[in-house]
């Protein structure tokens, strides 16, 4: 067992590493599990949420969620608010595939309509979304017109008929964090992201089709409110993010704040991927201002992903995407860093919250969910392992104790390594077409790669989640197709 | 082998530690390493058109750092799979330099068999080290 000693149970499902845990922290750790999955994580993590509460400018406690595993830097399942004023931004907070994300879409299908059709189905969607290794988008644009869509993000793609208005509403931040400044982007980011549009990516990156059953419909009331009406009720989920425009964003401003930090600011951090710069810095704000431009190329990519999907449903079904009720449900971030407001010790305060592998979880009445969710709370989109499968949840009130944030996926356990060492790809797609799943894959290794037994349980996550008062479940999917990269 | 993957160091992605009796040999060793990560077999590129790679750094741990980050890049924005050879390394004024001829072809599903993209190279426990003229490299990449 790799659980500290030191760890001090404040709940059922709150563990707290006081500041005397390490030298320099400067807050304790928080992390957010049931004892279960605390003793699954592994031993870096506690190192690494100890290292985030030794940054400058940070709030209350690091955090680490109920899916909570290593990374770079932060761990996985991170979450740190900094004072907006005299606290650093770090990349390491956000991640390398910077506003990786879900984005949840509803039909008006059912399994048994659905069901003759899936293989053709998802066939299709393989063939018509490009994913794998590199990789080049269906969305033929130059250089120029790449740089205005990372300043204006997925609205972008509705003003060219990729979409519909509703779905920008339905996006978190509208598709659009305002402020993304491309002068502040490399040309190397640019160029490796304009060819990448409408690109689904690889490794953990899919997308499902999913069945509502009756049986796994939690709240409802809450269901129909988001969107989930009937039953075995069949959904499309995606997860992918900025693609190489992201990563090289990240990679640059790791490299530049590297340079600065210790010399210019003055700043010693253990860990390099935990390169830091102050906010309000120049450094801070450039990265700030190109972390935008690959949150927009985020939610423009999953924005034309979305339209391909709908163009997609409409031949092999012969509908229009409205009338076969394609309405978005909701898009979230979860590598990200926000400026939000927050209360703290009953005063408001202007903060910079990192969340990394962890999702926004705004609660009912929040500022800053769309209208339609105002009274319900913002959706939040979990996804499982492509065995397993994925939740929805609602964001509550209580989030508010982790600057509204919570859990974003299973979380991996086993290495890819001996992932593949244990599984065969084209054993696994015959095992998991048995029990009624049909998975496309791009590549047999990385199928292996990619198989349940390697990730913790999404029912443990997220139960660990709606008893630790941060979000509450509302339906759990099921998958039967799958398109894999 | 001039480069093997590491298990225990990477849960969510990969890792390697690439090996050679010169700096060379080395960088070869991880380009390869990292390539492969990509490319079940490397064997499956053909050497069909050439990029001078050419990348500095204030480190010569850094460098290997650009170096293998660049070949991402033309992953990425050229569509290019690269094998590399004749490396010519400088240090000149505080700063390393390296120049490399690299072969290889546009990336082709149909032709190559494809694993995983890789993102791009991270600092997690990333090191070079020279031991008696043995250089080694560790490299975590972010899948």
């Amino acid at each position: 067992m790799a659980v500290p000693l030191e760890i001090i149970k404040i709940s059922e499902t709150v563990w707290e590493l006081p500041a005397s845990f390490r030298k320099g922290m400067r807050v304790p750790a928080r992390i957010y599990a049931t004892e279960k999955l605390l003793k699954e994580m592994d031993e870096t993590v506690f190192e690494q949420a100890a290292n985030v509460a030794k940054l400058p400018g940070i709030l209350k406690y690091s955090y680490c969620m109920p899916d909570g595993h290593w990374g770079y830097g932060f761990p996985i399942g991170g979450v740190a608010a900094m004072d907006a004023e005299t606290g650093v931004i770090s990349p390491g907070g956000i991640g390398f595939d910077i506003n990786c994300g879900m984005r949840l879409v509803a039909t008006n299908l059912t399994h048994d309509q659905v069901q003759p059709h899936l293989t053709d189905l998802v066939d299709r969607l393989f063939q018509q979304i490009p994913c794998g290794v590199g990789g080049k988008g269906f969305i033929k644009i130059s250089k120029n017109e790449f740089r205005r869509v990372v300043e204006q993000g997925a609205p972008w793609c509705v003003s060219q008929g990729y979409g519909w208005q509703e779905d920008l509403e339905r996006t978190e931040e509208g598709g659009c964090m305002a402020g993304a400044d491309v002068s502040k982007v490399s040309e190397h980011a640019i160029e490796r992201g304009f060819h990448q549009l409408g690109t689904l990516g690889s490794g953990n990156h899919y997308l499902e089709i999913q069945v509502a059953k009756p049986e796994n419909i939690f709240d409802k009331d809450l269901a129909a409110r988001f969107g989930i009406t009937k039953p075995d009720q069949i959904v499309v989920m995606f997860h992918c993010g900025s693609r190489g425009f992201g990563h090289q964003v990240a990679t640059d401003y790791l490299q530049i704040f590297l340079k600065v930090m210790k010399n210019k600011y003055g700043l010693d951090v253990q860990d390099r991927e935990l390169a830091c710069a102050p906010f309000h810095s120049p450094e801070g704000q450039d990265y700030f201002k190109a972390m935008k431009c690959a949150v927009n190329m985020a939610f423009a990519n999953r924005q034309v992903i979305l339209h391909r999907i709908r163009e997609v449903f409409a031949e092999i079904f012969g509908k229009t995407p409205q009338e076969l009720g394609m309405h978005q449900i909701y898009d979230v971030a979860h590598n990200i860093a926000k400026l939000e407001e927050h209360m703290i010790d009953g005063k408001k305060r202007k903060v910079i919250v990192h969340r990394k592998g962890s999702t926004r979880a705004f609660g009912p009445g929040m500022e800053g969910i769309p209208g339609i969710y105002r009274e319900t709370g913002q959706p939040v989109i979990i996804g499982g392992s492509m065995e397993t499968g994925s939740y929805l949840l609602a964001g509550v009130e209580g989030s508010k104790e982790t600057f509204c944030s919570t859990a974003h996926g299973s979380g991996r356990t086993m290495s890819r390594r001996k992932a593949r060492e244990m599984f065969r790809g084209r054993q696994l797609q015959d095992d998991m077409r048995a029990r009624g799943i049909y998975v496309h894959t791009a590549s047999y290794a990385g199928l292996a790669e990619e198989a349940g037994s390697a990730y913790k349980s999404i029912d443990d996550v997220t139960t660990a989640t709606e008893m630790a008062g941060i979000s509450r479940r509302v339906a759990r999917f099921v998958p039967i197709g799958n398109v894999k990269g | 082998m001039p480069y093997h993957y590491l298990d225990d160091v990477a849960t969510a992605d990969i890792a390697f530690e690439a090996c050679g009796q010169s700096k060379e040999e080395m960088f070869i060793a991880a380009a390869d390493a990292l390539m492969n990560v990509m490319v079940e077999d490397l064997a499956t590129i053909t050497e069909r058109l050439w990029r001078e790679v050419a990348v500095e750094a204030e480190t010569f741990e850094m460098l290997l750092f650009q170096f293998l980050q660049e070949l991402i890049y033309y992953k990425d924005a050229e569509q290019l799979l690269l094998r590399v050879a004749r490396m010519r390394f400088k240090e000149h004024k505080g700063m390393w330099m390296v120049t490399a001829r690299a072969y290889g072809e546009m990336l082709d599903p149909g032709k190559h068999p494809l694993n995983v993209d890789v993102k791009a190279v991270t600092m997690h426990q990333f090191s070079v080290s020279e031991d008696q003229g043995q250089w080694r490299a560790r490299v975590v990449l972010d899948i």
